[in-house]
């Protein structure tokens, strides 16, 4: 092979091996449309009205809804909230204000490893927790293993925000002689804020759709849930339950169930991240 | 990072500390409540180490009755019968081994090529707006992943892929015997789509973190752009792509409902990826609210132990090899 075949040769590989790569990239965000298409065709089909308003039926009738499903996964999230977002962001606060080298070194490892806690052992977690010890199925249970779920990330994101805030606003604060909580509480956590409440939506986007976590917590449920001390249904719990029945009017549910799921959580993920990349390449803060 | 910037004001010899100290700066903060705030964060952050703690101890508690039954034999032994109180992880060790290994055979050239064209070859906008696009798919939820895995991917390999698998490779015993859909094959495909994203993006951004001179020094050699890729960036971020993979092995180890679905639920152990298999997490999923003894209860949760301690030290390589070759926020999602 003399020299100018030879560069040919290499030429054709580049433009090959480059055009193989974007083959890839595109492939890839075909699987994505082909999901949305997918769901959005098949879950539109199956969607009504009765779907938010009425309870499941029994199998062999058809009709009915999941509105039970809505509203309890609606109190799991807002229960996973309230218990794991303030732990996660006053954890936060420490480690990007007040934390010493050992100590928060510390917190932040194993706030990386509970980040990698598989979701099932989350979910073991919480039943030896709470189930074993009250002896039945909670709501409650549910969303305390959701909120241990949000608190790696709760923590994570309140301390890359407060650190972007530059340290002149905390000098200006100090130097009035403003104490030092009341300059992260007026000035440094405000200016956080959107970034803090952000990472808040993609948190519970994240979780939202966690369904190994409710299977032994939770539970599920085909009435309404009417303590949180009761078993509760919740749409991803239910998506798996009617996808693996035999009867294909649960398979519609299913389909209408998950597709009310997928587009929750990309709405609030999407958004999220758009206001996130607005707010980075806006206001450079 | 200091929070409180004094550091280094000049004509003092010894650099200031943070916070003043002393009986009666202790006095001052406690009085206009910096005290306070900072026990209540510091408090925080306890609680979260403790909950930690407590996770790995109530692991540990409640797996008990197994451990001393079984010892490490549990690690090795096939069965799995809670009828006659036997009970063994291999099953689950290797169904979960094979899924994770064959979805990072599929995903790692797809995720890396990828990666690579969004990094060496698209323009920035439209990098950024493929890479928005592709970490949605992290978002979707895994049992939305389980739904479409079971009624749109399995039809799909039954039809077309098993076909053209058993007619190339039908000779080797990893493509050999029937087909009935719900198999590791099927699992393996499911988790590669999953972790896609995560190789994506982190890959992506440890290749942008390369710096421009050492493409313009292959390319001034007169490499051509795919030499100068291949054997110059991607070398240089080899480290930081191998952590993108151990990470989304991690993600892939510790899937639960979309393997569950799609994957078989038989505890045995095939060398056919067209054989159905089971999963240290699909199992604890299916069989816990099940599990009538306290042996067997006791015998999921060990699984869940042994899941928990190989995400941990998979997680932990992974974090080694990115953190040490580009910054990055810990999920793309």
């Amino acid at each position: 092979m003399n020299d100018a075949t030879r560069t040919k040769y290499r030429r054709m590989v580049s433009t090959v091996m480059l055009s193989a790569t974007g083959v890839c990239a595109v492939g890839i965000v075909g699987v994505l449309l082909f999901i949305l298409g997918y769901l959005v065709i098949n879950g539109a089909r199956s969607l009504n009205v009765a779907f938010f308003t009425e309870l499941p039926r029994p199998a062999g009738e058809t009709g009915g809804g999941m509105a039970n499903a809505v509203v309890g996964s609606a109190k799991i999230l807002g229960i996973a909230t309230v218990l794991g977002v303030p732990l996660g962001f006053l954890g936060g606060v420490y480690l990007a204000e007040y934390g010493n080298r050992t100590f928060a070194f510390v917190v932040r490892y194993t706030v990386d490893l509970l980040n990698g806690v598989p979701s099932i052992v989350v979910a073991i977690f919480a039943y030896t927790l709470v189930v074993m010890r009250v002896k039945h199925f909670s709501l409650l249970a549910g969303g305390m293993a959701l909120g241990l779920m949000m608190i790696p990330i709760a923590v994570r994101s309140t301390e890359e925000f407060l650190r972007a805030v530059p340290n002149g606003l905390r000098e200006g604060a100090l130097a009035l002689g403003t104490p030092k909580w009341r300059m992260l509480a007026t000035v440094v956590i405000p200016a956080a804020r959107d970034g803090i409440i952000t990472g808040i939506m993609l948190n519970l986007a994240r979780v939202a759709g966690e369904t190994a976590p409710l299977l032994f917590t939770s539970f599920g449920n085909v009435f309404w849930n009417r303590s949180i001390q009761q078993p509760s249904a919740a749409l991803p719990e239910m998506v798996y339950r009617y996808a693996l029945s035999p009867y294909e009017a649960f398979h519609a549910q299913a389909w209408a169930a998950g597709f009310v799921l997928l587009m929750l959580i990309l709405l609030i993920n999407t958004s999220a991240r758009l206001i996130l990349m607005r707010a980075r390449s806006g206001g450079g803060r | 990072m200091s929070s409180v910037p004094v550091a280094s004001s000049k004509g003092e010899a010894r650099v200031p500390r943070a916070v003043p100290t002393g009986a009666r700066a202790f006095a001052q903060r406690l009085i206009s409540g910096d005290e306070v705030a900072r026990v209540i964060v510091t408090v925080a952050a306890a609680v979260i180490l403790l909950l930690t703690a407590m996770l790995v101890f109530e692991l540990w508690k409640n797996s008990h009755l197994a451990r001393d039954k079984f010892g490490w034999a549990f690690l090795v032994t096939k069965v799995w019968d809670p009828n006659a109180e036997q009970f063994g992880a291999l099953p689950f060790i290797y169904g979960t081994v094979v899924t994770s290994t064959l979805a990072l055979v599929i995903a790692v050239p797809v995720g890396v090529g990828a990666a690579v064209f969004l990094a060496e070859l698209a323009p920035p906008k439209i990098s950024d707006a493929l890479t928005f696009l592709i970490e949605l798919l992290a978002a979707v939820p895994s049992v939305i992943y389980g739904l479409l895995g079971m009624f749109v991917l399995i039809p799909f390999i039954k039809h077309y892929v098993h076909p053209a698998l058993k007619a190339a490779f039908g000779w080797t015993p990893l493509f050999s015997g029937p087909f009935y859909g719900v198999s590791l094959l099927s699992a393996g495909i499911v988790l590669s789509i999953m972790i896609l994203p995560f190789i994506v993006s982190v890959s992506r951004q440890v290749l942008l973190a390369v710096p421009g001179d050492q493409r313009e020094g292959a390319l001034a050699l007169g490499a051509t752009k795919w030499e100068s890729t291949w054997k110059v960036v991607v070398p240089f971020a080899r480290r930081g792509i191998v952590g993108s993979i151990f990470l989304a092995l991690a993600r892939s180890l510790g899937e639960t409902m979309a393997v569950t679905m799609v994957v078989g639920n038989q505890p045995q152990i095939h060398a056919s990826l067209f054989s159905p298999g089971y999963s240290i997490a699909s199992v604890i999923a299916n069989e816990f609210t099940e599990a009538t003894t306290d042996l067997y209860v006791h015998a999921l949760i060990e699984l869940g132990l042994v899941l928990f301690a190989l995400t941990i030290v998979i997680n932990g390589v992974a974090r080694l090899l990115v953190l040490s070759s580009s910054k990055y926020s810990a999920n793309p999602a």
